[in-house]
């Protein structure tokens, strides 16, 4: 069955997209054996449906795409039923952002971070307190963040996907925000 | 307090359409109360800058170019080529 597709080639997936694979899951789930899982998953699953490939697409971005899928299967087991807790749990943490009359409180207004003037992509050290920042977020708000910010999905697929309204999409993005910047300017400065 | 008034002096609001606007779409009249506060509010106007920096710097954080230090480690590797190489044999 295998050898009458000639766009996949199984016996060399491992050698050829494994790591790509694995840091592609790793960067969006954090947690290093759920990755390595979720890398075998992808290759059975595609084993399974190898016929159906057409060779349109790349490999890989055949594989990346079954891998995203089940990403975002983590993404809505981790959340759900926790939607409403996310939101007003965290909605009391970022009352301490701003005063009542909606000032920024004294203590938490934005400082510079000294690096706003330069190129910082290869600030090591920058990136490695951002991903430490980003792991902090509640479960739901990273999923949305990453899906939004990393893969830049649009709107309505996230809502859809995380079974998110609209408005309280728009109150996570910003809350992800206020709670991210404040995490790297306590950590950076 | 007209609604004018309340924009101009809520940073709140205005970092919640700083975000929106960003990836979304604000009204025209959101857009001009936003201009009016962040013409009068240096802290908003600095939220901005690193909010725009934030975003760019996640998109770019798992470039090609910092990849070559994560990877499968080799004996995870070859389990996982011998179990597919198991599954094609199945077929």
């Amino acid at each position: 069955m295998l050898l009458t597709n000639q766009h996949v080639n199984p016996h060399k997936w491992v050698e050829k997209y494994a790591d790509y694979l694995y840091l592609y899951a790793i960067t969006r789930i954090r947690d290093e054996e759920q990755a390595r899982d979720l890398v075998q998953e992808t290759f059975l699953a595609a084993l399974e449906r190898v016929d159906k490939f057409e060779g349109k697409s790349t490999e890989r971005t055949w594989l990346t795409a079954i891998l995203k899928n089940k990403i975002i299967d983590v993404y809505r087991k981790k959340s759900s039923g926790l939607i409403n807790n996310d939101i007003s749990e965290a909605g009391n943490e970022q009352e301490v952002f701003f005063e009542d009359d909606g000032h920024w409180t004294r203590e938490h207004q934005p400082v510079a971070f000294g690096i706003e003037n330069y190129d910082p992509l290869y600030h090591k050290e920058f990136n490695r307190v951002l991903q430490n920042c980003m792991q902090k977020l509640p479960a739901l708000w990273m999923a949305v963040f990453t899906m939004k910010h990393m893969d830049d999905e649009a709107t309505d697929t996230i809502c859809a996907e995380l079974k998110v309204s609209s408005a309280n999409f728009w109150v996570i993005i910003h809350r992800a925000k206020l709670n991210l910047r404040a995490c790297l300017q306590k950590n950076w400065i | 307090m007209n609604e004018l008034k309340k924009i101009q002096y809520n940073c709140r609001k205005a970092t919640f359409l700083i975000e929106k606007r960003m990836i979304g779409k604000i009204t025209f009249r959101e857009a001009i109360e936003l201009r009016i506060h962040l013409a009068g509010c240096s802290v908003c106007r600095l939220f901005e800058k690193q909010s725009v920096l934030i975003n760019k710097m996640v998109q770019q954080l798992f470039a090609p170019i910092n990849t070559t230090e994560v990877r499968l480690d080799d004996n995870y590797k070859k389990e996982l080529h011998n179990r597919i190489e198991e599954a094609i044999n199945k077929n």
